[in-house]
C-alpha cells in the first residue's frame, strides 16, 4: 500500500517542522551575540557569570536532596503496603495523583500561608527553613514519577520472596529494605531520580515564589535583562533535560528481573 | 501473612511487628498531610474567610468581577485551544508512527523526544520560541526576507492569546503522543486483518473500528491536556512577563505582591482554579476507566 | 474439475534469508474441510495468511473457484476469516460485530438484521444481538467470530488456530461445531492446527508440513495408518522405536532383542547386521500369542500406567522399550511391573520409514 505511506509523512514532516524549527532558531539566535558573524560569546557570557554559577549549583543540591528525600518517603511506604498492607494502596494511588491535580502556585500558595513565619512551624521564617520547604515541595512536584518508578521496579522483582528469604536468615526489615530491595530497585529509583532532577533544574514557580537563588528564577531574569543570553540558556537547558531523559532510557536496559511471579 | 486483627492474647510480637510496618508508612503519610493535603486545604479554607476573620461568601462573590471572570475566561480558553489543538496534533503524529508504517526507529526517536520536550515547559521553552517568532525571531526575519511578508503588521504577535496557544503546542503534543500511544498500540492488528477480510478498506476501518476505539482515551486526554495548561504558569510568565492576565498570573501577582489587597479574595481565586483542574482531571479519569472495559 | 476449487501452485515465501513456505502445491474441490497440520513454524499458518491477502507470496500463485487471486488485496477476495484470538471488534455489540460485512457490502439493514438473527440460531446463540465481546466467554466469543466469517457468505473460509486458546472441554465440543456447521452449509474449509488430534477428528483430508515442505497429503485414516516419512509417523499419533539388526537380507529376517522376526517390507538393499529401525504403533501389539499374528515376542512389563479404559504397558525387549496400549479386560488384573510378557504382531505392521 504505497500511496498510504503518503498521508504518515507529511503529518509526521510537518510535526517535525514545528518541534525542530524553535531549537533550531534558539541555537541560532545564541550564536548572535558578536555582530556580523557567529559566535559563542553567548554561552561563554553564561558560563563565566558568577549568578549561573551559583543558582545553577544551587538547584543541584536542592535537587540532590529532593530526590535522596524522595526515595527515602516513597520507598518503604511502597514496600510495606505492597507486602503487608495492601488495602492501602488505592489512598496511595489517590495521593501520588494530588499534585498532578493541584498546581504547583496553589501548592507554594498553600505553603507560604500555612508555614509563614508566625505559624507553628515557621518553614518560611529563615533561609534554611525555606530550604527544607523547598526540597519537600520538590518532592511532592516529582512524587507521582517517584511513585511509579518505584512501584514499576518492585513490581518485577519479587519482594514478597525476597524478603521471606532474608527473614530466614535473620535480617530484620530495616536491613532487609536498605540491602537487599533497595540495590535491586535501584535502576528503577534512579529512572524517577532523573526525572525528578529535571523538574528541580526548570522550575521556576516555587522557587520564585519562596524567593530562593535557584536557577529557575535565575533564568526569568536574564530573559527580562538580557537579548542573547536567554536563548544559549534554552539550548543549555534542552540538552540537560534530553541528557537526563537519555540516562532514563539507558538505565531501563539494565533494570533486573527475578521472578516470575508478576501481578 | 500476619493475621491483621488483634484481638485476643500474646499480642506483645504481633503488635510490633504491625506498628513496624506503619512505621515505614508513616514518613509518606505524614508528608503527603504536610506538603499536600493540609497546605491546599489551609489555603482553600481561607477563601470562606473574610478580612474581620469570619466564615463568608463574599471573596467567592468577589471573583465575579469584569476583571477577575476575564482572567477565568481568557485561562479556559487558551487551555482548552492548546488542549484540543494539541490532542488533534497529537493523534495525528501518533497515529503516523505507530501505524503509517514509517521506519521502526523513528518511533522510538519521537517517544524519546516527547518525553524530553513535555518536561520543557517554562522560561526555557518562552525563550525557544521569542528566539523563534519574537520581533527579532528566526522565522520572522526569514519570512520578511524571503517570502516578503512581515508577519507582526499582519496582525500576529507571539505575546498574545493565540502565540501563548502555540507555544503551550510545545508541551501538549507530545503529552498527548506518550499517553495516546499506548492506546493506539492496544489496537489490535487482527481487528484491522479481520476488517479487511470482510471487505473494509483502510478508512472504513478507521471510521467504524479505530477510532472509535481510541475517543475515551482521546477525550480523556484532552480533559488532562486541558488541566496541564490552566495551571502552567512559568511559560505564560516567561513570555508575557505580567501582561497577559491568566488566572495563574493573577495568583501569582496576588503573592508576590498583595496585588489584590485581599488574601481572602486570593484564596477564592485558587479555589476557583483547583475546582477546575480538579474537574477536568475526573473527567479523564472516570473516561479512563470507562475505555478499560471494553479492552478485555 | 470439481477437484480444484482451491488450487495452490508453486507457493513460496521467503524472508531475508529464511525460506519459510519452499514451493508447495496442492489441490482441493469445493465443500472440502482441509486441514494444515504441522508443528510451530511449518509455515502452515503463513500458507493461510498467503490465501488469505495478509503476505505476499514470494512465488506462486493461489487459484479459487477459478479466479487467480494472488494479487487481489484481503478486501476483495470474499473470503472468511477466524483468528485465534477472536478479533472480535470490541466496540461493537454481538449483531454490529456479525453485520459488518453486511455493512461494508452495502445490505440494506432490514436484510442485514434477518441475516445476523439467523447467524445467531445457527451458532446456538439466539438472542445475544446486544451482547458486548467482554460479556462473553471464550467459546462464545468463537462462535460469534465464526458467525461473523460466514455471514457474508464467502466463498471459502479459513480457520487459524481457533481453538488453542480455548479450554480442552470447550475445543473438542466446538471443533465438533465448525465441523457441522460446515457440512450444513457446504463450504470449502481451510482449517490450521498443531493439534493432530483436532485435524484427525474433522478433516476430509490433511496436510502435513514441516519445514515449509508437505510431509504427506491424504484422509485422517492413510496419515495415521500408512505414515509417508517418519516425521508424519512421528508428529501424528503415537510410535514405537524398535531397534533391529539385519541377518538376512534375502529371506528379510532381522532380529529383535536376540528375537527372529520376518519383515516383509524390508528394503532390498539392506545390509547383513547392520542396525536399523523399525516403527509400529501401540495399539498394533497385542498381550499374548495370537494365531492370526505371524511375530511373537517375549520380554519383560517395565511399567504399567492404568488409564481407565486403556492399559499402557512398556515392554523391555532387550534394549528396547516399547509401549503397548491394550484395552482394560475386566475379569483379569493389569500385568505387574517385572513379570515376563508375550506380545505378539502381525509383521506387515513393522514399518519401515524413510527418514
Amino acid at each position: 500500500m504505497k500511496q498510504n505511506r503518503f498521508w504518515p509523512w507529511l503529518v509526521f514532516s510537518l510535526g517535525a517542522a514545528y518541534f525542530i524549527v524553535p531549537l533550531v532558531a534558539t541555537f541560532e539566535f545564541s550564536l548572535r551575540m558578536r555582530r556580523g558573524y557567529y559566535s559563542f560569546d553567548s554561552y561563554a557570557s553564561v558560563f563565566s557569570d558568577p549568578t549561573f554559577q551559583a543558582t545553577f549549583s544551587y538547584s543541584v543540591v536542592i535537587g540532590i536532596f529532593a530526590v535522596i528525600a524522595g526515595i527515602l518517603i516513597v520507598v518503604p511506604a511502597v514496600y510495606f503496603v505492597r507486602l503487608r498492607l495492601p488495602k492501602l494502596r488505592p489512598f496511595m494511588e489517590f495521593l501520588t495523583l494530588l499534585p498532578l491535580i493541584i498546581p504547583a502556585i496553589i501548592l507554594v500558595y498553600g505553603y507560604i500561608r500555612l508555614y509563614n513565619s508566625s505559624s507553628i512551624i515557621p518553614f518560611t521564617g529563615s533561609a534554611l527553613g525555606t530550604d527544607v520547604l523547598l526540597i519537600f515541595a520538590y518532592v511532592a512536584l516529582a512524587l507521582p514519577y517517584t511513585y511509579r518508578a518505584v512501584d514499576t521496579g518492585m513490581r518485577t522483582i519479587d519482594i514478597q520472596t525476597l524478603t521471606e528469604a532474608a527473614q530466614i536468615a535473620g535480617a530484620n526489615s530495616a536491613q532487609i529494605i536498605g540491602q537487599i530491595i533497595l540495590p535491586n530497585i535501584l535502576v528503577a529509583v534512579l529512572s524517577g531520580a532523573f526525572l525528578t532532577f529535571a523538574i528541580v533544574i526548570g522550575e521556576f514557580t516555587i522557587a520564585s515564589l519562596l524567593n530562593r537563588p535557584a536557577f529557575g528564577p535565575y533564568l526569568q531574569n536574564i530573559g527580562a535583562n538580557r537579548a542573547y543570553e536567554p536563548a544559549a540558556l534554552a539550548i543549555i537547558s534542552f540538552i540537560l533535560t534530553w541528557g537526563a531523559m537519555g540516562m532514563i532510557n539507558v538505565l531501563g536496559r539494565f533494570a533486573p528481573r527475578t521472578s516470575a511471579r508478576t501481578d | 501473612m500476619t493475621d491483621a486483627t488483634t484481638t485476643a492474647a500474646p499480642l506483645a510480637p504481633a503488635r510490633r511487628r504491625l506498628s513496624f510496618e506503619w512505621l515505614g508508612v508513616a514518613p509518606f503519610i505524614i508528608f503527603c498531610l504536610m506538603f499536600l493535603l493540609l497546605p491546599t486545604l489551609y489555603l482553600l479554607a481561607g477563601a470562606f474567610i473574610g478580612p474581620d476573620g469570619n466564615f463568608t461568601f463574599d471573596n467567592i462573590l468577589g471573583l465575579f468581577t469584569p476583571q477577575i471572570m476575564a482572567a477565568y475566561w481568557i485561562s479556559i480558553r487558551i487551555a482548552g485551544a492548546s488542549a484540543v489543538i494539541g490532542a488533534v496534533a497529537g493523534l495525528a503524529i501518533a497515529l503516523a508512527i505507530i501505524r503509517g508504517r514509517l521506519p521502526a526507529p523513528l518511533r522510538s526517536g519521537i517517544m524519546t523526544f516527547s518525553g524530553v520536550a513535555s518536561n520543557f515547559a517554562g522560561v526555557p521553552l518562552a525563550f525557544a520560541f521569542i528566539a523563534t517568532l519574537g520581533r527579532l525571531g528566526l522565522v520572522t526575519i526569514i519570512a520578511k526576507t524571503v517570502f516578503d511578508i512581515d508577519i507582526y503588521r499582519a496582525g500576529f504577535n507571539l505575546l498574545s492569546f493565540w502565540g501563548l496557544t502555540l507555544t503551550y503546542l510545545y508541551f501538549q503534543i507530545p503529552l498527548m503522543i506518550l499517553i495516546i500511544a499506548p492506546a493506539i498500540d492496544g489496537l489490535k492488528k487482527e481487528w484491522m486483518e479481520a476488517a479487511q477480510i470482510l471487505g473494509a478498506r483502510p478508512w472504513q476501518f478507521w471510521r467504524y473500528i479505530g477510532l472509535p476505539i481510541l475517543w475515551p482515551s482521546f477525550l480523556g486526554t484532552v480533559s488532562l491536556l486541558f488541566a496541564n495548561a490552566f495551571g502552567a504558569i512559568a511559560t505564560a510568565y516567561g513570555l508575557t512577563g505580567s501582561s497577559l492576565n491568566i488566572v495563574p498570573i493573577l495568583l501569582y501577582a496576588q503573592i508576590r505582591g498583595d496585588a489584590l489587597q485581599n488574601p481572602g479574595l486570593g484564596a477564592a481565586l485558587a479555589l476557583g482554579m483547583v475546582v477546575i483542574t480538579a474537574c477536568a482531571n475526573l473527567i479523564y479519569l472516570v473516561i479512563s476507566a470507562r475505555a478499560e472495559r471494553w479492552m478485555k | 474439475m470439481a477437484s480444484d476449487f482451491l488450487t495452490v501452485a508453486g507457493l513460496t515465501k521467503t524472508y531475508g534469508t529464511t525460506t519459510v513456505v519452499k514451493g508447495v502445491d496442492f489441490s482441493f474441490a469445493k465443500g472440502e474441510f482441509i486441514s494444515l497440520l504441522g508443528p510451530s513454524g511449518c509455515g502452515k499458518t503463513t500458507i493461510l495468511r498467503m490465501i488469505a491477502g495478509f503476505e505476499t507470496p514470494t512465488a506462486g500463485s493461489i487459484k479459487v473457484d477459478g479466479q487467480d487471486i494472488t494479487t487481489l488485496k484481503p478486501n476483495q477476495r470474499q473470503l472468511g476469516m477466524v483468528f485465534q484470538a477472536y478479533a472480535l471488534f470490541p466496540n461493537l455489540n454481538v449483531g454490529d460485530n456479525i453485520g459488518f460485512g453486511l455493512k461494508i457490502a452495502g445490505v440494506p439493514a432490514e436484510e442485514r438484521r434477518a441475516r445476523v438473527a439467523d447467524m445467531l440460531k445457527l451458532i446456538g446463540l439466539p438472542g445475544y444481538e446486544s451482547r458486548y465481546p467482554y460479556e462473553m466467554s471464550g467459546g462464545q466469543q468463537q462462535r460469534v467470530a465464526l458467525a461473523r466469517a460466514i455471514a457474508p457468505r464467502p466463498r471459502m473460509l479459513l480457520l487459524d488456530e481457533p481453538l488453542s486458546a480455548l479450554d480442552a472441554k470447550i475445543r473438542v465440543s466446538l471443533r465438533e461445531e465448525i465441523r457441522a456447521i460446515q457440512r450444513e452449509l457446504g463450504i470449502t474449509t481451510v482449517f490450521v492446527t498443531h493439534d493432530q488430534e483436532e485435524a484427525l477428528s474433522i478433516s476430509d483430508r490433511i496436510v502435513v508440513m514441516n519445514a515449509g515442505n508437505i510431509e504427506q497429503l491424504g484422509a485422517p485414516h492413510e496419515i495415521y495408518n500408512q505414515p509417508a516419512t517418519r516425521f508424519v509417523a512421528t508428529f501424528v499419533g503415537h510410535l514405537n522405536n524398535i531397534d533391529a539388526i539385519v541377518t538376512d537380507p534375502a529371506a528379510r529376517t532381522v532380529t529383535i532383542g536376540g528375537q527372529p522376526v520376518t519383515v516383509a517390507n524390508l528394503p532390498a538393499n539392506a545390509v547383513p547386521n547392520a542396525h536399523m529401525v523399525l516403527t509400529v504403533r501401540p495399539e498394533v501389539l497385542a498381550v499374548g500369542a495370537h494365531p492370526a499374528s505371524d511375530v511373537t515376542l517375549t520380554g519383560t512389563v517395565a511399567d504399567v500406567s492404568f488409564l481407565g479404559s486403556v492399559i499402557r504397558i512398556r515392554v523391555a525387549l532387550g534394549e528396547n522399550l516399547i509401549s503397548l496400549d491394550t484395552f482394560n479386560d475386566q475379569r483379569s488384573a493389569p500385568p505387574l511391573r517385572g513379570e515376563p510378557i508375550t506380545i505378539s504382531l502381525t509383521s506387515k505392521d513393522l514399518l519401515v520409514l524413510a527418514n
